[in-house]
């Protein structure tokens, strides 16, 4: 057992801390959100220099070849400075999918400017009708010609309306609810066809519910094989996963650090109210919960390259805690700012909305649950039996 | 980073289950999967059989007798003794007093008492809390007063864990009622439970057992020489006690055998044609306590590799003992409510037993692991040290 970080982790985690503490305090933040795209252009641009939004792609498509512990490494980072720029849904959870299924000579022409940070890419896969469920896909892809015709709704695409290229999930054979008969097909965003409704969501990010309605695409807007994407999904999903518990480890630390110093500073009755013991032991709960869902994070994002009964159990694991433990953080650290926990100028009501909103993000604590059940009771991969 | 064990953290697990295979005797192993309590000679032989091995006193110095493991062997040493059901080693000489002589004791003590120790020659009691001192320890009044070379001790001690079965105690006594802090008229006495004055009556717990006892001294004469370091100083002596060699109080060993358990159960048990484990609010509860319990065993697993590189764990074991105090509680929980109506007949050890075999402790242990939320330092005490020791309020 080790559970030291390696020099390159090291470096990394340096790197993001120093990033996120040296230029994204709350105000650059708010004013990134507020933007059209709701996140800064320039950040963005800073990430892909100093090399980040190749961290989890393959050397092959010209990454870092970071595993399960960078990527916790760089989300917990940006969980501490409410990072609203698109790092999950085009590095994460795009990246993988550009990386497992598009051949070589696609994957440089994909992944270069993925890393480079010209083009932003969205993973289109949840629809209306599918709650929590990935594979609950209506979506159709009908061969016609030499490319493919697609039809059907994505809802909340996660930065789906800045995106210039989305990752379309459609069928071609099968029902929703099917693994098999999945497929991918990069979308270029503006095509004719492509209709997205972009709004803000409540935690700080922007997302797309996106109509494709008679969306031609050509041949080689498939990546991997017809109706085979299903296990690429998987892996995008997990990493996704891990990314996002990560991220609310950041923001959960964050949100106890803000809190305890509230209650150093705040007076009450002539007091700090921290000199209260009622309010000390709910403190001492809330570290409790930020400590449960470290480690759990920390063994799905080592968990990786493990079997998948045993990946697919620690992952779903990581993900209820974060929607339980961190709802419990969230809404304590609001009780103790008091009336000022309820203000939107409030850094703490911001760090709030991320933490609670994530459990809607890759599945909700109840999805996870089940998936954590099926994983125990089969000794499958969660994931496999989803649907 | 790694989780996994490597090369010779897995050899090691081996060589320990092989142990416990060859010399863990299988009737003891049943009592304790089942929750029945030990004969005093079952719990001694256990001891010596680890005592020969060197593998009893796993947090000593070499040089006293340890068997010099690093922390993540001590953790995977637990691990396998709680998975095979061996007996919870009694902490209050090995792991309790023991510390505290090699760190402030005299030559003679350490002579004297340690090797004892190994061969479980003595069975100690520990006499911190009395009526009046529970979580506010420092308050206690036993009092201990200096005539030449002894001292003579007088007043009672509680809560007195198998007492019954002992004969030394290590006891906290005021030799300076005076003081002007009441943690400063505090020593630490080994008193020989043997002397004359010294009554050990049971105190009877609400699962029926007698686990627990009450110490009245009545003039007891305890020479000099039983006092562990300095006079007056027994309190920074407690203190060090409590903070010593933690990490095992998650009881994360025991959490997952018993859970382990609780899933055969689960597993085979049928109410109106249906096992439990399909039952889907059994089910869930179930689910959700094992994350729990897996949050619990990757905490306990980072501050014992924190442990191995070199830090030591200080307010850390406070927040084990709340997480896997609570998960323990949790889980004797389950076991009650999977019971059902058999959780009920309240039978005593010798007569037949009523129900499923896991259904006649289950409330009984329920109702006696109440007490982990209390002993060791209350959870709202352990909330207090954490308050003060990691977040400075």
């Amino acid at each position: 057992m080790d559970f030291s970080y390696s020099d390159e982790q090291r470096m990394l985690k340096d790197m993001v801390d120093r990033l996120v503490a040296d230029q994204y305090d709350f105000e650059t933040r708010e004013a990134a959100r507020a933007s059209s795209v709701g996140y800064s252009a320039d950040m963005w641009r800073q990430f892909a220099e100093l090399g980040l939004l190749g961290v989890p792609l393959s050397e092959d498509a010209g990454g870092f070849d970071g595993g399960g512990a960078e990527l916790m490494v760089v989300a917990e980072g940006f969980g501490r400075g409410l990072v609203v720029e698109p790092y999950l849904a085009s590095v994460v959870l795009c990246g993988h999918l550009i990386d497992k299924l598009a051949d070589q000579t696609r994957k440089a022409e994909i992944a270069g400017p993925l890393i480079s940070g010209e083009t932003r890419y969205a993973l289109a896969c949840h629809e209306p009708d599918g709650g929590c469920d990935p594979y609950w896909i209506a979506t159709t892809a009908r061969a016609d010609g030499g490319g493919y015709v697609l039809d059907g709704t994505k809802a909340v695409v996660a930065h789906g309306d800045s995106a210039d290229h989305l990752i379309v999930i459609a069928r071609s054979s099968g029902e929703p609810g099917d693994r098999d008969g999945l497929s991918a097909f990069l979308v270029d965003a503006t095509a004719n066809g492509v209709t997205r409704r972009g709004y803000p969501t409540i935690d700080g990010h922007r997302a797309a519910d996106i109509t494709l309605e008679n969306a031609r695409v050509d041949a080689d807007a498939l990546l991997g094989e017809l109706g085979l994407a299903s296990s690429a999904l998987d892996g995008a999903l997990e990493r996704g996963v891990i990314y996002l518990c990560a991220e609310a480890t950041g923001a959960m630390a964050r949100a106890c650090e803000l809190t305890l110093e509230y209650l150093k500073e705040r007076k009450q009755f002539g007091a700090p109210i921290g000199s209260f013991q009622a309010l000390q032991h709910r403190m001492v709960d809330m570290r409790i919960a930020l400590e449960k869902v470290r480690s759990l994070t920390f063994w799905a994002a080592c968990s990786l390259d493990s079997a998948p009964d045993e990946r697919g159990q620690r992952i779903a694991a990581a993900k209820v805690m974060v929607g339980r433990a961190g709802r419990h953080v969230a809404e304590e650290a609001i009780q103790l700012f008091g009336g000022m926990g309820m203000m939107e100028e409030s850094a703490i009501a911001h760090y709030a909305k991320r933490i609670i909103m994530i459990d809607h993000w890759l599945g909700d604590h109840r999805w996870h649950m089940a998936a954590f059940r099926r994983a125990v009771a089969d000794g499958e991969n969660a994931w496999a039996n989803a649907a | 980073m790694d989780i996994e064990y490597n090369e010779p953290e897995r050899a090691f697990r081996d060589e320990v289950r092989g142990f416990l295979a060859e010399n863990l005797p299988a009737a003891i192993a049943e009592k304790v999967k089942n929750y029945r309590r030990l004969t005093r000679d079952e719990t001694v032989h256990w001891h010596r059989v680890l005592g020969e091995k060197g593998w009893l006193a796993m947090h000593w110095p070499t040089e006293y007798g340890g068997p010099g493991w690093s922390p993540v062997q001590k953790h995977i040493f637990e691990e396998e003794c709680a998975a095979a059901g061996a007996p919870r080693l009694l902490p209050f000489g090995i792991n309790m007093v023991a510390p505290v002589i090699i760190k402030f004791g005299s030559q003679a003590q350490k002579d004297y008492y340690l090797p004892r120790m190994l061969t479980m020659d003595d069975w100690w009691a520990q006499g911190y809390s009395e009526p009046g001192a529970g979580s506010d320890l420092a308050s206690l009044k036993m009092r201990a007063e200096r005539q030449g070379d002894r001292y003579i001790v007088n007043g009672q001690k509680t809560w007195t864990t198998l007492g019954q079965h002992a004969n030394m105690i290590f006891c906290l006594v005021r030799t300076d009622p005076q003081a002007a802090k009441k943690q400063e008229g505090i020593s630490f006495l080994l008193i020989d439970m043997s002397s004359p004055g010294v009554t050990v009556r049971p105190l009877i717990t609400l699962d029926g057992e007698h686990e627990v006892n009450e110490v009245f001294f009545d003039n007891v004469e305890v020479p000099v020489e039983n006092r562990v370091g300095d006079e007056n100083k027994g309190w920074t002596y407690a203190k060090y006690l409590l903070t010593f060699e933690r990490t095992g109080i998650a009881g994360v060993g025991i959490s997952k055998a018993a859970l382990t358990h609780l899933k055969t159960i689960a597993h085979e048990r049928e109410i109106r044609g249906r096992r439990l484990i399909e039952q889907s609010d059994f089910a869930d509860r179930l689910a959700e306590i094992e994350v729990e319990l897996m949050a619990v065993e990757m905490t306990n697993l980072r501050v014992v590799a924190a442990a191995d590189a070199g830090g030591v764990p200080g307010a850390e074991s406070s927040f084990l003992k709340i997480m896997g105090t609570e998960v323990r509680q949790k889980i004797s929980d389950l076991y009650r409510e999977a019971a059902g109506p058999y959780a009920l007949p309240f039978i005593d050890e010798d007569d037949a037993p009523v129900g499923p075999e896991f259904a006649g402790v289950a409330a009984p242990n329920y109702f006696n692991l109440r007490k982990l939320s209390i002993f060791g330092g209350s959870n709202e005490i352990q909330k207090n040290i954490i308050s003060k020791a990691i977040l400075g309020l």
